[in-house]
């Protein structure tokens, strides 16, 4: 799950990582009255769950309360990577001395969190591990012995010459790992890491993402979910507990398992169409998944036809045909619908199918070529 | 013959009362593994089915029935702690099939386990089948044979799909091992095919991989420096776009390593073969029994 950087950064200063004042609005004289409150020069930065929000010019220097209500009327509405910016932080600016670059992400190699720090902040790391990695510095941590000060200031000294700043930067990445384990993060960053022209070391910008494996037992990280900036239909989807991704094609696609479900889209490029949307219904046979399942994909009107592909190993089928029964008699469709099933009952829920209109068949192959022809109009 | 389970498997079921692990637990022992006890905490004593002994601990149920495999099926928040007690308890391998564990606690269970030389499958997988010996986990065992291909894979009803398609031609398995698709896992591609190449009966291997991380790409490499035996490899996700996790915690891509391209590149250039859809399975691992 994403968060903003408001929320990034208020869980951060409750961990003692100095970061300049701030405050959100979601109207241009919210800005305006946050900016007169701070008396100072600030920035207006929109908060959606997308990157490169500075080149879409989502990021603004206001020297003064009626230049923030400015750039705050310009930011809020605009769509960034077709998310709409319906907040703005409005944040003391800071007098930039340099800038440095501090993530932590659970590295599937080491299988351990991996700090990585790079004097060359300010810009996206993967262009920094792409074009001079020796610039970047990757420290391993052990969970359980934690961030031991000596790695934290090898860290810092990588950073800074100064020991006064170095030490400054590594408790601060002690704090940042303490709350990227206390919030269940699988990436937590400050980029940037800034010294200022007084010689403070503070962060000014935060981002961090959390594993979705966490919120259940994280139920105050679970509730800064925002569902205003996120792709309606998937919402909806993981409020049935489904998991669901729409992409741009036309073929709708309802399959159980991610790994199945990734193969027939790949199927149906294969067979020269593109799918809708990545849809896995999971492992239960329960009929009402399939009626949420249809619901979600038929609002997307780009889809031409809709493909079944179910394999069930143990749990039963015919739950799976009772429930496109079901959900076709409520809502009967519009477009064609082509269903492969195998697995136990798999006579019965072939039964049920054609005894109501539908026909079935157990091959995936054919039942995506099927697919892909029906979505192009054919017969 | 097989991979790291047969038919002298002795296992433990740990969840063995909860709704999924009761229900496969019946499954598993109509299979004909040998399941020698379960743990329910507060049920010791107890017998499931009438039959198998239910302990506290697992520590107490190895030590009264030797069992040398434990199999996890509790929720999410207890599995950690799960694989870390069966780990500690001396069974020799332990199968993780919950989903939904934080990659935090595996980050502290992997080293937990490793330091006690104990092997780990998952989590979030579908356990392994020696098709007409034993099954820990969850795959269908009707859709299995015995027969010569070792099969080992990142994702479940994939899996399935393809060992479907080589019995529905003919072509029976070894050992069908599902790794699981989250971030870190206990066993990796490498560890299923240096078994393979060590299994004498294990004449051919399909693998089957996904988009995230580069464990196909390090796969591919050790095929080409260490095996005898032919591969045959897959890779879901072909059209899955970057920074999306699909499904499985581990199927995301991140800047330029996890790119299905990039993976198939590896296989080709390890001299693999690649199998384009799931079916073509079936033609490329006959032509290498032949």
């Amino acid at each position: 799950m994403n968060i903003h950087e408001y929320q990034a950064k208020e869980i951060l200063r409750g961990y003692g990582v100095p970061i300049p004042p701030g405050e959100v609005a979601t109207t241009p004289a919210q800005a305006e009255a946050i900016a007169t409150k701070y008396g100072a020069a600030v920035m207006v930065k929109a908060q959606v769950h997308a990157g490169g929000r500075g080149k879409a010019g989502g990021v603004k220097f206001c020297k003064t309360p009626a230049d923030a209500k400015e750039k705050a009327t310009a930011i809020l509405g605009m769509k960034i990577k077709d998310l709409t910016v319906e907040k703005v932080l409005v944040t003391v600016a800071a007098d930039i001395g340099s800038e440095a670059y501090v993530g932590i992400i659970v590295d599937r190699a080491t299988k351990k969190p991996v700090f990585m720090v790079s004097a060359a902040g300010g810009i996206d790391i993967e262009d920094v591990a792409a074009t001079t990695p020796e610039k970047i510095l990757y420290v391993p941590v052990d969970v359980r012995y934690g961030l031991p000060t000596y790695d934290a200031m090898r860290m810092g000294f990588f950073l800074y010459e100064d020991v006064k700043l170095a030490r400054a930067a590594a408790k601060i990445m002690q704090q940042l790992y303490a709350a990227f384990i206390a919030a269940g993060c699988s990436l937590a960053e400050i980029n940037p890491l800034v010294v200022t022209p007084t010689g403070e070391v503070i962060a000014v910008d935060g981002k961090m993402v959390i594993d979705d494996n966490e919120l259940d037992r994280k139920p105050e990280i679970a509730a800064l979910r925002d569902e205003s900036s996120e792709e309606p239909s998937e919402v909806d989807a993981r409020n049935s507990n489904l998991t669901f991704i729409k992409l741009d094609g036309n073929v709708g696609c309802v399959v159980n398992g991610a790994g199945l479900a990734m193969a027939t889209m790949d199927l149906v490029k294969y067979y020269g169409g593109e799918p809708a949307n990545f849809l896995d219904i999971g492992g239960s046979s329960n009929p009402e998944k399939v009626v949420n399942a249809l619901r979600i994909i038929t609002a997307d009107k780009n889809v031409k036809a809709i493909l079944f592909n179910i394999f069930r190993g143990i749990t039963r089928t015919d739950d799976v045909a009772n429930g496109i029964v079901t959900a076709t008699k409520a809502n009967p469709l519009k477009v064609p619908i082509v269903i492969r099933l195998t697995g136990t009952n798999e006579e019965l829920a072939m039964k049920i199918l054609t005894e109501n209109g539908f026909t079935a068949s157990s091959d995936m192959d054919t039942a995506v070529q099927r697919a892909v022809e029906l979505a192009k109009g054919g017969k | 013959m097989s991979v790291f389970i047969d038919k002298n498997t002795k296992l433990i079921i740990q969840g063995i009362t909860g709704r999924d692990g009761s229900f496969h637990a019946k499954q598993m022992m109509e299979y004909g593994t040998q399941v020698v006890a379960g743990v329910t905490p507060g049920k010791g004593g107890q017998k499931f089915e009438g039959t198998v002994p239910i302990f506290n601990t697992v520590a107490d149920a190895v030590k009264a029935t030797g069992a040398n495999t434990s199999v996890i099926y509790v929720p999410p928040p207890f599995a950690a702690d799960a694989i870390m007690e069966a780990a500690a308890s001396g069974v020799a391998l332990v199968v993780c099939i919950t989903e939904g564990v934080p990659v935090l606690d595996m980050t502290k269970v992997y080293p937990f386990v490793k330091e006690r030389g104990v092997r780990l499958l998952g989590p979030n997988c579908p356990g392994l089948i020696t098709p007409g010996e034993s099954k820990v986990g969850i795959i269908p065992g009707r859709i299995c044979l015995p027969g010569p291909v070792g099969v080992v894979s990142r994702s479940g009803t994939l899996t399935y799909e393809v060992v479907y398609q080589l019995t529905r031609a003919g072509i029976g398995q070894t050992t069908c091992v599902g790794i699981g698709g989250d971030p870190i896992n206990g066993t990796n591609f490498i560890d299923c095919l240096e078994a393979f190449e060590k299994d004498p009966h294990t004449k051919a291997i399909a693998m089957m991989g996904e988009i995230g991380g580069t464990d196909e790409q390090e796969a591919a490499e050790f095929v080409k420096k260490h095996m005898k035996k032919p591969v045959v490899g897959f890779i879901a996700g072909q059209t899955a776009p970057p920074g999306r996790r699909m499904g499985h915690a581990g199927a995301i891509i991140s800047g330029s390593a996890g790119t299905a391209a990039e993976k198939i590149d590896a296989f080709k250039a390890a001299g693999m073969g690649v199998a384009a859809r799931p079916m073509d399975f079936v033609e490329l691992i006959k032509a290498r029994l032949k």
